[in-house]
């Protein structure tokens, strides 16, 4: 999922004091699950805001929050609907694609990022998020025993592990595991260690973000006449 | 300001503190009556934006009493209930308002005195930091009341479940 963590109360308060009327708009989706900007989250936020505009002389701003199922999706800004409109500006505590979608969906309003979007990544104890794919768009897992070099070694190394590696922890941080060595063992586990005696090539990162942003097209589920926006 | 009283909105975990609340009450022990107490099954119950509505709707200060370490019914709830505080004091920071104003405590049910004893400290800490900023005109009560009714229908809605007394 997406992993996000919220911005800080006087950071937010400063992007959305020049507007009359801001609502704020939480996801239901993986931000709520990261407890960075689901219902409960915007709700605190929400207080936090109005509290702090009244103390800098700004109370008369009104603050309205509404969470959605998902800001990914446009059809799920129907529940905001002609509500929108009611608002000179919008904070999303989506991820960035929220806030994105929520600009597209309102062009005339102007739109917030309420939290940081941090990575893809998965929950590795309570209260404690991952970072584990970096989405290269050319999923190498396979020779690398499940264990994504691009993201988990500090030098995106394919051909690890540096000089660095001690006792298992990385060089570059020592609260991090050194990607390699986890490697090293897990192939050893599942029997694959022959697969790091080949030289991995290098990537291709011309399916990463380099050439700007990326697009996936299923033509057999496109509106027939319609394509593919361009 | 000599006539200021400070509010105060307890939230109080019905095994320990709520119960402390009334045996200070039955040994008639003097404390200041500016406390609103709030029962929670559990301080486990309790959630940030609940400290946080209750300083938006002006209460003065919060505390939040649950059992002693060790002694939670429901194991951990009062542990999650102290860094539930500890948030909500960066928050206040990030505010603008003084954390000092939020506390937690952790007493038992025999300890009515030292119920007394919180409320007082509250009070006198309260008084040196003087009113919230955000007391509504007509006083801060009303506020209070609506929060306590709403907590009380959130907890006795079927759907959110609530402790066997
Ligand atoms: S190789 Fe690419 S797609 Fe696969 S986990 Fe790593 S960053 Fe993600
Ligand atoms: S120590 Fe390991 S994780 Fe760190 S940079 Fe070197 S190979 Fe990568």
């Amino acid at each position: 999922m997406i992993v996000a963590n919220r911005k800080n109360v006087q950071e937010i308060r400063d992007m959305i004091k020049g507007h009359k009327r801001v609502l704020l708009v939480g996801c239901g989706t993986c931000v709520t699950v990261c407890l960075a900007g689901g219902e409960r989250e915007t709700g605190i936020l929400g207080s936090a805001l109005r509290m702090s505009l009244k103390l800098i002389g700004r109370g008369e701003v009104v603050v309205d929050e509404c969470t959605i199922e998902r800001q990914c999706d446009d059809a799920f800004f129907d529940a905001i609907g002609s509500h929108g409109a009611e608002y000179d500006a919008i904070c999303s505590f989506g991820c960035g694609v929220g806030v994105q979608a929520l600009a597209e969906r309102f062009p005339n309003t102007a739109v917030y990022p309420g939290l940081n979007t941090q990575f893809m990544g998965l929950l590795e104890s309570q209260g404690v998020w991952a970072e584990k794919c970096a989405g290269c768009g050319n999923c190498r897992l396979g020779e690398f025993a499940g264990i994504c070099p691009i993201t988990r070694c500090a030098k995106h190394l394919f051909n690890g592990p540096c000089g660095g590696s001690r006792e298992g922890k990385c060089e570059v941080r020592e609260d991090l595991d050194c990607a390699w060595q986890l490697i090293y063992d897990r192939a050893k586990n599942i029997g694959s260690l022959d697969k790091l005696e080949e030289i991995a090539l290098p990537n291709d990162w011309s399916t990463a973000l380099d050439g700007g942003p990326r697009k996936v097209v299923r033509e057999d589920q496109c509106i027939a006449g319609l394509g593919p926006k361009a | 300001m000599a006539t200021y009283e400070p509010l105060i909105l307890a939230f109080c975990c019905h095994y320990c503190a709520y119960a402390a609340a009334d045996l200070a009450g039955s040994m008639r022990l003097q404390y200041p009556n500016n406390v609103r107490v709030l029962k929670l099954p559990c301080t486990g119950k309790l959630e940030v934006n609940f400290i946080l509505a209750a300083f938006e709707r002006g209460v003065d200060g919060v505390f939040v009493a649950g059992c002693l370490e060790g002694g939670c019914h429901y194991m951990e709830g009062n542990l999650r209930a102290r860094r539930r505080v500890e948030r909500a004091k960066v928050l206040l920071s990030e505010i603008g308002l003084e954390p000092e104003r939020l506390e937690m405590f952790n007493l038992s049910s025999a300890q009515g005195p030292r119920f007394a004893e919180i409320v007082t400290e509250m009070t006198t800490r309260l008084a040196e930091l003087g009113p919230s900023p955000f007391r509504p005109a007509r006083g801060a009560e009303e506020g209070v009341r609506e929060m306590t009714k709403q907590a009380e229908a959130h907890l006795t809605d079927e759907a959110h479940g609530c402790v066997a007394a």
